[in-house]
């Protein structure tokens, strides 16, 4: 970062100016001080002797509770500006600053925080998904980081997984949970419209209906059938159920027989999304998160050879959501 | 001076109230224009690109900025949502800058990156069909609006004028640079590189 240092000229700008307007303000409340006046004896009102329209200007004193406080924000001002950073370069004796009061603000809440968080990673996965107390925390890191996307019931949209169906594109064990959320994921279909020309993404996606059991045309589905072996199952698998299905959790290719279509927009058959994915492709994106969940986390080099208690001591809030995205699935 | 003299002289108070206060101007803006840490980048800060600059004269001419501020001021509340705090050199070539004083949405100053291209398509068509609790309006138009013939070329270099360091390669390409995107396509350029190239911000 550069320096906040100013140069000796505007340093003394500064300094100069602020202590004479306030030089300037009691000399102009001192020069006009006249508090002490008693009404004359018959009455009359002493006036300024400006007189606009007939009308005249009487010349009361100051109250003096007024003058006082007038005074008392002179004297403030000269203590503040010895305490605090005010007067050019000079740092007050304080030295207060304000990325410091930060500094001890986020200190403080690591104290305060900390031995909650590292309490949680110590338990599995499993453990805390069954811990109702810690799933109302990791609930509101979720509310906070994730809901963005998948929804604040998680139940996902138009391109962006449900997290509660337990179908998976990686994979639903805890490690591949918690992988997802520190890298982040992109999940890639190439464009196949030039590979199978428009009467084979016809025939092709009646294919894949066939595989979830949906309505298709029976001919068109197994003309289609050796052109899915060879140029399908290397990602979706012999069987269409999916790269995760086969033991690889980083193509994400989903599982066509599961029914689950996550470019399912509302109101859109099956088919017209299943060829529309077949013409142009996909590219589904999640950020990595480890450093939006778990602040100033610096992931060492080898993070994907670590324990998983190894990456949960690193990333304690990261390793509660992971529960929390584990339990949404137990029992379905 | 009788008080008299200026009281009844409107030129001559005016000038005199210009003086009282401009004090304040004096002491607390000008010595900014000679600090480092104010008129420097930060290091690795580099001018909008034109699709990036064309997307923040949309972001100023939908108004943006009276929902979305982009400053996050250095307390713990707004580090632990929106990121690292912001400094000034992240936003010397921005002109204006867009700091905003408001927010009925969240800051932007760092949701460069945060979310997918994609989200930000589906967001900006239309904010429910991703966060059903949103009330922000839908922006769906700038899926169809053409930025060609814009003259994004002649505002880099009014910018270069102001000190941002365009080349005139970048200049030159301006306009073939955006040539067949959209409006839609600017804003989700410009809101992803939003406060991405302080190293430390998470």
């Amino acid at each position: 970062m550069f320096s906040q240092d100013l140069s000796g000229f505007w340093s003394l700008w500064i300094t100069v100016i602020t202590l004479g307007v306030i030089g300037f303000c009691w000399w102009l409340l001192n020069g006009n001080r006249v508090t002490d006046k008693a009404p004359a004896a018959n009455g009359e009102v002493q006036t300024t002797g400006h007189a606009a329209d007939g009308i005249e200007e009487f010349d009361n004193p100051l109250p003096r509770w007024w003058f006082l406080m007038f005074v008392g924000t002179i004297i403030f001002g000269l203590f503040y500006l010895v305490l605090y950073p005010g007067l050019g370069n000079y740092k007050g004796l304080l030295g207060w600053t304000s990325t410091g009061q930060w500094e001890d603000e986020i200190a403080h809440a690591e104290e305060f925080y900390a031995p909650t968080f590292q309490n949680y990673a110590q338990s599995d996965v499993i453990t805390l998904a069954n811990d109702p107390e810690a799933m109302q925390v990791a609930g509101r890191l979720y509310q906070n980081n994730c809901a963005v996307c998948h929804g604040s019931s998680a139940r996902g949209g138009y391109g962006f997984p449900n997290l509660t169906n337990n179908s998976w594109l990686y994979g639903g064990e805890a490690e591949t949970i918690r992988n997802t959320i520190i890298n982040g994921r992109n999940g890639l279909m190439p464009a196949w419209i030039d590979m199978l020309g428009e009467e084979g993404v016809d025939t092709m996606s009646n294919h894949v209906l066939s595989l979830s059991g949906l309505d298709h045309d029976v001919a068109k589905a197994q003309e289609a059938a050796p052109m899915f072996q060879a140029i399908c199952s290397s990602c979706h698998g012999a069987d269409g159920k999916g790269s995760a299905a086969m033991g690889i959790d980083s193509i994400g290719a989903p599982d066509l027989t599961a029914n689950t279509w996550l470019y399912l927009q509302p109101g859109q058959s099956v088919y017209d999304s299943v060829s529309y994915t077949l013409r142009n492709g996909r590219n589904g994106l999640m950020p990595a998160q480890a450093r939006y969940l778990d602040y100033g986390v610096e992931l060492p080099a080898n993070i994907d050879s670590l324990s998983a208690q190894e990456k949960a001591q690193l990333m304690p809030k990261l390793h509660l959501v992971t529960a929390y995205i584990y339990s949404l699935n137990q029992g379905k | 001076m009788k008080h008299e003299i200026v009281e009844k002289n409107v030129g001559l108070m005016m000038v005199l109230i210009l003086v009282v206060i401009s004090f304040g101007g004096l002491v607390e803006i000008t010595p900014l224009f000679f600090q480092e840490a104010t008129t420097k980048p930060v290091e690795g800060l580099k001018p909008l690109n034109a699709l990036q600059l064309e997307g923040r004269d949309i972001y100023v001419r939908e108004g943006c900025y009276t929902c979305h501020s982009q400053m996050i001021r250095p307390f713990r509340a707004e580090t632990e949502r929106y990121g690292h705090y912001s400094v000034a050199g992240e936003f010397v070539y921005d002109h204006p800058f867009q700091w905003g004083s408001k927010r009925t949405g969240p800051d932007l100053a760092r949701v460069g990156g945060r979310y997918s291209d994609d989200w930000h398509y589906a967001h900006l068509f239309n904010p429910r069909d991703v966060v059903p609790e949103s009330i922000m309006p839908s922006y769906a138009w700038m899926n169809y609006a053409s930025m060609e013939n814009n003259n994004t070329d002649v505002k880099m270099k009014r910018l270069r004028m102001l000190g941002v360091p365009y080349t005139d390669d970048d200049i030159a390409g301006a306009r073939e640079f955006i040539s067949g995107k959209t409006e839609m396509d600017a804003v989700v350029a410009y809101l992803q590189q939003l406060g991405t190239v302080l190293k430390d911000a998470r």
